[in-house]
């Protein structure tokens, strides 16, 4: 026997069990195809109505690569910031018993549950002109709100969870005894954490990454609550499609659409090589 | 060590926000004047041109002075908001005048903005129209035909959307007119108007696309401007312009954000671009984007395109701080008449 034959035969008691097997995976395949590749074809086939050249000319348009620039240049900020913080978090959470540890947990899942309109709202609450540090933070002339200082905050509080919940399982069922060897080998705090920690977890970490990755270049709401919308300045590449759209530039909406499309297949693609389908992963996001 | 982390997560983050701030700063490249004209929702077309006859204009008086401007299109009112939270508009050119009035009440600009430039400061008006789809299946001719039974009206929602108030006062001051009206029977009227309407959307634009590009209803209860693009260069003939009996003059203002152009250092080049609107090169370019002319030259070239309609004006509800107070406000009409579907 094979190794798929020993899986399929692993569960298939009888050939009843076989069929409902099959009948729930062709209906999970016309779903997937369906709910998930169908529009994303559909996003192509509108950027290339008109041919790939206009597709293309939508791009010289310098307010459509100051929007691809700041998403990236947020996407990066954010994904190293709270990268190192969920590195830092998990760590914590796993290796260490503390008081107020559960509470640190379910907050560090608040942005999961928290609408990002509302995040957004919260921003401005605090930086807007109305808001409590508002008037101080315009008297010395820094903005935040309606500038890329706000889009980072509101894209970090989207993308808080996905490291620390990517890691928090794995470290957590790795157990402390191979941090415990390393610090009575006179390994300090750090080294144990790069050497010893982190190298059992790269695949999880990097899935973790990846997931704060896709997020941060596709996040919608937070970041239009405190954009301002300003085209060519605090426009990112899903906001940016949105004043497309809304202006019957329609082959230039998908075009971008489309882009953003390329970079989600394209992190999907990193996280099946970077170890994929772990059970312990399932569930998350 | 807890703390050692804190601060250096505070470090970090402090560089990241300040990493952040520096992509707001200009490119030496665009180092140039920047204006931010924050903006209703149909006038993206408008201000597109607009914005760069007024840099070619400027830079041509001003020694080759190269002044950028940015507009920022959404809801009226949602832009207002913005503007008051801080968003660094320059200029704000928005649907109707109790939006500005709201940012001069917070101290913005003076309480006595709308003197400050000709017609009220209003560069262009226009009114409120029906697009219906092409051939007029439903036969909706005027106000009266919205509520009846077949009929499904597209309008935003007044609480966000300027144009979708303009709607709203324009639809009350038909049924006000009406022979035998009171106010009791203009309030069933819109009662009557409301249940025709499946969904509001929070902008105007996002009704036209509704109805236009998403086949919603039979009627979409429109700005003139924005029913005129959608029969003449975006409906490929899906799509009749009806205009009622009678509607509202609709007169979406502009004003020059005071503080902020103190704060920016842009006066004169946001004096500059307000002033522009009136000459005859913006008069113009607002006709051909079908904004009515407030220089009565450009409007009678344009006459076969926005022929005169009777109309009656803000003045007649008695302004519109009294017409937000009455319809609009928290517990006003609008609220008493409008049930969710």
């Amino acid at each position: 026997m094979s190794r798929v034959d020993a899986a399929a035969g692993k569960g298939s008691l009888n050939t009843k069990d076989g069929v409902s097997r099959a009948v729930v995976a062709v209906l999970a395949w016309v779903l997937a195809l369906g709910l998930l590749v169908a529009p994303v074809v559909l996003v192509f086939a509108e950027a290339l109505r008109h041919g790939g050249a206009a597709a293309l000319a939508s791009f010289s348009d310098p307010d459509a690569w100051s929007a691809i620039r700041l998403t990236l240049v947020m996407t990066v900020l954010a994904v190293a910031i709270n990268t190192a913080f969920g590195i830092l978090a998990a760590w914590l959470v796993t290796k260490y018993r503390f008081s107020g540890r559960g509470v640190l947990l379910a907050m560090i899942e608040l942005p999961l549950s928290i609408s990002p309109v509302v995040a957004g709202l919260a921003w401005v609450l605090l930086f807007g002109l109305q808001g409590w540090f508002g008037p101080t933070l315009a008297r010395w002339h820094v903005d935040i709100v309606f500038a890329p200082p706000g889009i980072l905050l509101a894209t970090l509080f989207v993308t808080f969870p996905y490291v620390t919940r990517t890691l928090t399982p794995l470290l957590e069922a790795q157990g402390a005894q191979a941090e415990e060897a390393a610090s009575v080998l006179g390994a300090g705090m750090w080294s144990t954490l790069w050497r010893v920690t982190l190298p059992g977890a790269a695949s999880a970490l990097a899935s973790g990454v990846l997931l704060t990755t896709a997020r941060a270049l596709g996040e919608f709401g937070a970041v239009s609550v405190v954009s301002g919308h300003i085209p060519g300045l605090t426009e990112t590449m899903p906001l940016h499609i949105e004043t497309l759209y809304n202006g019957y530039q329609s082959v230039a909406a998908f075009s971008m659409a489309a882009l953003l499309a390329l970079f989600a297949i394209l992190i999907v693609a990193l996280r099946g090589l970077a170890g994929g389908r772990r059970p312990i992963e399932d569930g998350l996001a | 060590m807890p703390v050692d982390i804190g601060r250096r997560g505070a470090l970090a983050g402090g560089l990241a926000l300040g990493a952040a701030g520096l992509l707001a700063r200009p490119t030496p490249a665009q180092a140039a004047t920047m204006l931010l004209n924050v903006s209703y929702d149909p006038t993206r077309e408008l201000y597109a041109e607009i914005d760069r006859a007024f840099m070619a204009d400027w830079a041509r008086a001003h020694g080759g002075e190269v002044v950028m401007v940015r507009t920022s299109n959404g809801g009226s009112g949602a832009q207002a908001r913005s503007v008051l939270d801080g968003a660094p508009a320059d200029v704000v050119t928005l649907g109707l005048g109790y939006d500005i009035d709201m940012l001069a009440a917070h101290g913005l600009l003076a309480h006595d903005w709308q003197l400050r430039l000709p017609h009220q400061s209003t560069p262009f008006s226009s009114t409120i129209v029906f697009l219906v789809r092409h051939g007029n299946p439903k036969k909706i001719h005027d106000w009266g035909d919205l509520i009846r039974s077949d009929v499904s009206v597209v309008t935003p929602n007044p609480k966000t959307s300027g144009g979708a108030r303009w709607n709203f006062l324009a639809a009350w001051g038909w049924a006000a007119r009406q022979p035998g009206a009171s106010a009791q029977s203009a309030q069933d009227y819109m009662k009557a108007l409301f249940a025709r309407v499946p969904v509001l959307d929070t902008g105007a634009r996002g009704a036209t696309n509704s109805f236009v590009q998403r086949g919603m209803g039979d009627v979409l209860v429109a700005w003139e401007d924005e029913a005129l693009l959608a029969v003449r260069d975006i409906g490929n003939g899906a799509f009749d312009l009806v205009r009622p009996s009678i509607s509202v003059l609709a007169e979406p203002p502009v004003a020059v954000v005071d503080r902020n152009v103190q704060a920016h250092g842009t006066q004169a080049q946001a004096e500059g671009f307000v002033r522009f609107l009136y000459t005859p090169a913006a008069q113009e370019i607002g006709a051909k984007h079908y904004f009515r002319p407030s220089d009565q030259a450009v409007a009678a070239r344009h006459a076969d395109v926005l022929p005169p309609i009777d109309t009656f004006d803000i003045s007649s509800f008695g302004g519109w701080s009294a017409a937000q107070a009455k319809f609009f406000a928290d517990g006003g009409v609008f609220d008493q008449i409008y049930t969710p579907h």
